[in-house]
């Protein structure tokens, strides 16, 4: 039915030509970061690099500033961790819970948690920010976890919902019958179910988290323990205009994140539109 | 192609998707069956229903009380009633603010929608490399928006290469220190924004593209309906529940836009480029003034409210699924 017609041809240029203007900023990154700094400057930006070179890369990863690099990368990684395990757990539990039980409680309990999606974070954040401060939570990579597990709880209970609701309840009652309790019964039975759901929450959180700037550069900016992001804007800085390092310190931070979603792509694209979907 | 459509066909049903058409009742029905066993214990929701009301609820409407007050963060805060209010709406900085901010989340709403839409009806069905396409024009989704922020800085700069293209295509009078220019900064702001999002609104335009039966469309080219025609009747109204998400979704950020701006202009030049977000930050946090920030941020808040229910309304499900 779907005959590959020269039109079909011609569609096919016409969406890799626009993928390609649209893709180049990508180009320049690259480009920018494999030229030495007097190629940079002596040949027009959009040139390919004649003499490639990873200078810049030894540089940025061996220089002084590198230490804050690796600091930053690590202490993403244990944000994103933290928060997305805490996610998974009080999220799924909760959903599962609210969605199961049928009682007025739970029906209002679970519509007060969605309204927390459209809210804005900003009228909240200061007083997050002495209560965290009371708490000890500020400037530590588990207090930021932490944050981030109550920022992002309606999201994860609102992608579980919508997966619980449509489960059917018959592996539960069986599971019930063979007299598991139902602590038991959640985690043997019910969980594994919710996979789908899990990947959805993991990959769509731990994007947001490893990505977001805003909550980090209010809660450690100017601490010990940067995130990548904060990190990357204190190099930057005002007015540092050296963008073969600037560029060499983009790529390193942007590989974990793509090799991450270039192996689980699949996984990645069904979780944002499909947890929308549910 | 009956293939895909069957696959549709099972899986709708667990999805409790937004079209549970007439043929799907029976798989339905199954799910509402009074179920025999207590599910779990009302506790379990505890942990996350205390860390919702704790931040998104207590921490809010603290934050909302500040409004009313001069608080610094240092000492006693003294109630000041609608002094705080009375001040931004004589306030240069946060009106002018405004302005950029509905610029920006229309243009967003209005460029992501498009470029996103014509990037899945073109990716949808026929291309052979189409896998490969999707999963390249996602990637900027998931890159961080300062990492992206500091790519176009560089390509706006004045020896970057956008000038230089200029100059090498003949056309070197038309060069400009693009983020320096209150003409031309909020635009390239406006662009980044874009760019980076265009991958997401395509992603979810695709999954709505999937429950289209090609049939249907295939029917209607028989009986003669045009390209344009079979778009306005079949594929625009099946696609109603992804319209709705994807302006949402692209309303809300578009009104939130603060990286982009944070890492190439900082609201520069003369604010040309300030959001609700930036100037709420510089006051709240640079200047510490909690209050004013405050009565900012709930401004802000009310008119994210505002502008998500008029959107909803807007694009709400005028029953053509059911």
């Amino acid at each position: 039915m779907n005959r590959y017609t020269k039109l079909t041809l011609l569609r096919e240029i016409i969406v890799w030509i626009a993928a390609i203007i649209l893709l180049s900023p990508l180009y320049f990154l690259v480009n920018i970061a494999l030229k030495s700094r007097t190629e940079g400057v002596e040949t027009p930006a959009y040139m390919p690099a004649m003499k490639p070179t990873f200078e810049n890369f030894a540089y940025v990863l061996g220089s002084e500033t590198s230490s804050t690099l690796y600091l930053g990368l690590f202490n993403s990684m244990v944000i994103v961790v933290i928060g997305v395990f805490g996610l998974i757990i009080f999220g799924s539990v909760a959903a599962y819970v609210l969605v199961r039980r049928t009682s007025k409680f739970s029906k209002v309990t679970f519509y007060m948690i969605l309204v927390g999606i459209v809210v804005p974070a900003q009228l909240g954040l200061v007083p997050i920010y002495i209560g965290a401060q009371t708490l000890g939570l500020l400037g530590s990579p588990a207090g930021m976890g932490v944050i981030y597990i109550a920022m992002l709880m309606p999201l994860s209970v609102f992608l579980y919902a919508g997966f619980a609701r449509a489960l059917p309840t018959e592996y539960e009652e069986a599971a019930n019958i063979d007299g598991a309790s139902k602590l038991r019964t959640y985690i043997q039975v019910v969980f594994p179910l919710l996979a789908p759901a899990t990947g959805t929450v993991a990959t769509m959180a731990g994007i947001i988290i490893w990505n977001d700037f805003f909550t980090p550069l209010i809660f450690l900016g100017g601490s010990e323990n940067p995130t990548l992001p904060v990190v990357i804007f204190s190099y930057v800085g005002e007015f540092n205009i050296e963008w073969n390092n600037i560029f060499s310190v983009l790529i390193i931070a942007m590989i974990p994140i793509t090799i991450v979603y270039l192996i689980f792509q699949k996984k990645f694209i069904q979780g944002f539109s499909g947890g929308i979907k549910s | 192609m009956s293939g895909s459509l069957e696959k549709t066909a099972t899986t709708s049903p667990k999805k409790s998707g937004l079209n549970r058409g007439p043929g799907l009742k029976p798989g339905a029905s199954a799910l509402k069956h009074k179920s025999l066993v207590v599910h779990g214990a009302w506790w379990w929701a505890f942990p996350g229903l205390a860390a919702v009301l704790s931040v998104h609820y207590v921490a809010t409407f603290l934050g909302a009380s500040y409004a009313f007050t001069d608080f610094t963060g240092i000492g006693e805060a003294n109630f000041t009633g609608v002094e705080n209010f009375v001040r931004l709406f004589s306030d240069y900085e946060v009106m002018a603010s405004l302005g950029n901010t509905a610029f920006l989340a229309i243009g967003f709403l209005v460029a992501t929608n498009i470029f996103g839409l014509l990037l899945a009806l073109a990716l949808n069905r026929g291309l052979k490399t189409r896998y490969f396409l999707r999963t390249v024009l996602f990637l900027p989704v998931v890159l961080s928006s300062i990492s992206v922020s500091y790519i176009f800085k560089y390509i706006f700069a004045v020896d970057g290469p956008l000038n230089a293209i200029l100059v090498a295509t003949g056309n070197p009078d038309m060069q400009r220190i693009w983020l320096a220019e209150p003409e031309t900064a909020l635009v390239a702001v406006l662009i980044v924004a874009v760019w980076q999002n265009i991958g997401m609104a395509m992603v979810i335009y695709l999954a709505g593209l999937a429950i289209v039966p090609q049939e249907l469309e295939e029917a209607a080219a028989l009986d003669g309906a045009g390209i344009w025609k079979r778009f306005w009747h079949i594929t625009m109204p099946m696609i109603q529940p992804a319209i709705a998400i994807n302006t949402t979704l692209s309303l809300t950020t578009g009104l939130k836009i603060f990286d982009q701006v944070k890492a190439m202009t900082n609201g520069g030049p003369f604010g040309a480029t300030d959001t609700l977000s930036t100037v709420i930050y510089r006051n709240t946090f640079e200047f510490m003034e909690y209050g004013y920030g405050a009565a900012i941020s709930l401004v802000f808040t009310v008119v994210i409210l505002i502008a998500a229910a008029i959107q909803l309304f807007l694009t709400r499900d005028r029953g053509v699924n059911n």
